[in-house]
């Protein structure tokens, strides 16, 4: 055991945790734009939209992670569809498994918010967008906070799927120090978690200061 | 679609393993009569008193660590057994030992847990595609080495480019992530574009498909994904040297030189040539024996 192991390899280790954050920031505001609209999709007075945002979140909801990576990286090249392998291909997927998370978390704070506020928004001739925008979004994110903090740190822990799929992250990172250092691997191992904790913990806690911030008495 | 189908054949072979392990259980207690006859008694006699050998031949079992998955060395089949190269090498020790095949204990191992395995005692021996290095040789002891593999590259049939290692600066090599031939190439070559993915076999698509353009690892790997994909060829000589070795308790040396002394017979008496021939031999040419390595 030598606890210098994580000391000596602090440049990988930080090459590793800037992938991780990167991914993390990346696909975390494209899976919440993406999610907002889904969601919007979801309420919308066209059926197709709703339609076709019910499909996509099932689809991706019900599908393990790892399974979409295979499907991007294996099975979309034999369609003709030929990403290229690493950074990109994982956002993507990090992104399209993360936003139906979004979106449904969404959602449950639109049907909290009380149908008399829609209502008034409709009487007072504001259109299902402006409605939407104005009235429903801004009162259903505050209350899904929480919900939406809780996506963004299982995204956080996600990426370390892509550590099989040609993204050298934390994970990667860690299995490369763990070859190199046979006799520590606990040690390189519990470096890298560590270094997950430097990432979730914040975000817990950036959750409860939202919470205290945006929280309004219905 | 490959890795999906392989792991659907993990799950039924770990539960047929799962199933055999029951029945070979049940078995013990009635298989007493004949273990208490002349044959085996005899066998426990060669060994000193006290060490692994007297005690695994006493038991009359022995768990080896394997790989499950790597054609030619150690691949469970649909029928639940482990088969290649190092299967047989581990049949030959347990032979020695008065241990018949079928009692025989295989334990998969993948090549993260092959040290803590060891340590722990989960197994007794570890047969799997296990390079003799110096930083392994701080946590465990090897004895062997049984073959003499080395790092080469598989590449399309139509691809004039890539001959040997120098050729990969600027190119996408194929990998696995936290893998020997990963850090050679991070080390030696480091122009290659390393892309590291979850197995060997997950490299072949994204070969075909040009995501990448080689796939670099043991030869003898290699030489199965060539007979496999009439597409793709080994191209240029070996760039390192795996000394394939026997993985066992970093202290245990009397077992260790042991070990050695049967893998040399095996080596004389032609039953390593067998072993070679039956399994890794129907792809690739034969070998000399290797100079066992006693330090």
């Amino acid at each position: 055991m030598d606890l210098m192991v994580i000391a000596d390899n602090m440049p990988a280790y930080l090459a590793g945790f800037r992938m991780t954050a990167q991914l993390t920031i990346v696909a975390g505001l494209g899976a919440l734009v993406i999610g907002l609209a889904v969601a919007a999709m979801r309420v919308s007075p066209l059926g197709s939209l709703r339609v076709f945002a019910a499909t996509y979140t099932e689809l991706l909801r019900n599908m393990p992670l790892t399974l979409i990576f295979f499907f991007a990286v294996l099975v979309l090249p034999q369609f003709g569809v030929v990403l290229p392998l690493g950074y990109w291909t994982a956002v993507g997927c990090l992104t399209a498994y993360t936003s139906v998370f979004v979106a449904e978390a969404v959602r449950s704070g639109i049907n909290a918010v009380g149908v008399g506020q829609a209502e008034a928004a409709r009487a007072i001739g504001l259109t299902f967008g402006q409605s939407l925008t104005s009235v429903i979004l801004p009162q259903a994110v505050r209350s899904v906070i929480p919900p939406l903090i809780n996506v963004i740190i299982a995204l956080a822990k996600n990426t370390s799927v892509a550590a099989g799929f040609a993204v050298v992250e934390l994970t990667a990172t860690g299995r490369r120090l763990a070859q190199q250092n046979p006799a520590d691997v606990v040690l390189v191992l519990a470096g890298v978690a560590l270094f997950y904790l430097v990432v979730t913990i914040p975000a817990g806690q950036l959750a409860n200061l939202l919470e205290r911030k945006v929280a309004f008495a219905r | 679609m490959r890795p999906v189908r392989t792991g659907l054949i993990a799950l039924m072979s770990a539960t047929v393993l799962a199933l055999t392990a029951c029945a070979g259980g049940s078995d013990d207690g009635e298989g007493t009569e004949p273990a208490g006859g002349a044959t085996p008694a005899e066998e426990t006699a060669e060994f000193p008193e006290g060490s692994t050998m007297a005690a695994l031949a006493e038991a009359g079992t022995i768990t080896i660590g394997t790989k499950f998955d790597q054609p030619l060395f150690g691949l469970v089949g649909p029928n639940g057994e482990p088969e290649g190269f190092d299967v047989e090498i581990g049949k030959i020790i347990a032979g020695k030992l008065g241990i018949a095949p079928e009692d025989i204990e295989w334990k998969e191992t993948i090549s993260s847990n092959r040290e803590p395995f060891i340590q722990n005692g989960e197994v007794d021996i570890v047969v799997a595609t296990y390079t003799i290095n110096d930083k392994r040789k701080e946590v465990v002891s090897f004895a062997g080495p049984y073959y003499l593999a080395g790092q080469s590259i598989l590449t399309m049939t139509s691809n004039t480019d890539i001959e040997g290692p120098e050729d990969l600066a600027g190119k996408n090599v194929c990998t696995v992530s936290g893998s020997t031939p990963e850090a050679n190439l991070l080390q030696n070559y480091p122009e290659a574009k390393v892309q590291a993915l979850g197995a060997y076999s997950e490299c072949i698509e994204p070969l075909r498909n040009g995501q990448v353009d080689a796939i670099s690892t043991d030869n003898v790997i290699l030489a199965g994904f060539a007979a496999d994909n009439d597409d793709m060829e080994v191209r240029g000589e070996p760039f390192t040297e795996e000394p394939y070795g026997i993985g066992l308790a970093l202290d245990d040396t009397d077992f260790r030189m042991w070990i050695n002394d049967v893998l040399e017979e095996s080596f004389e008496d032609g039953t390593w040539s067998e072993a070679w021939e039956s399994t890794a031999g129907t792809v690739l040419p034969a070998p000399e024996p290797p100079t066992v390595d006693r330090y």
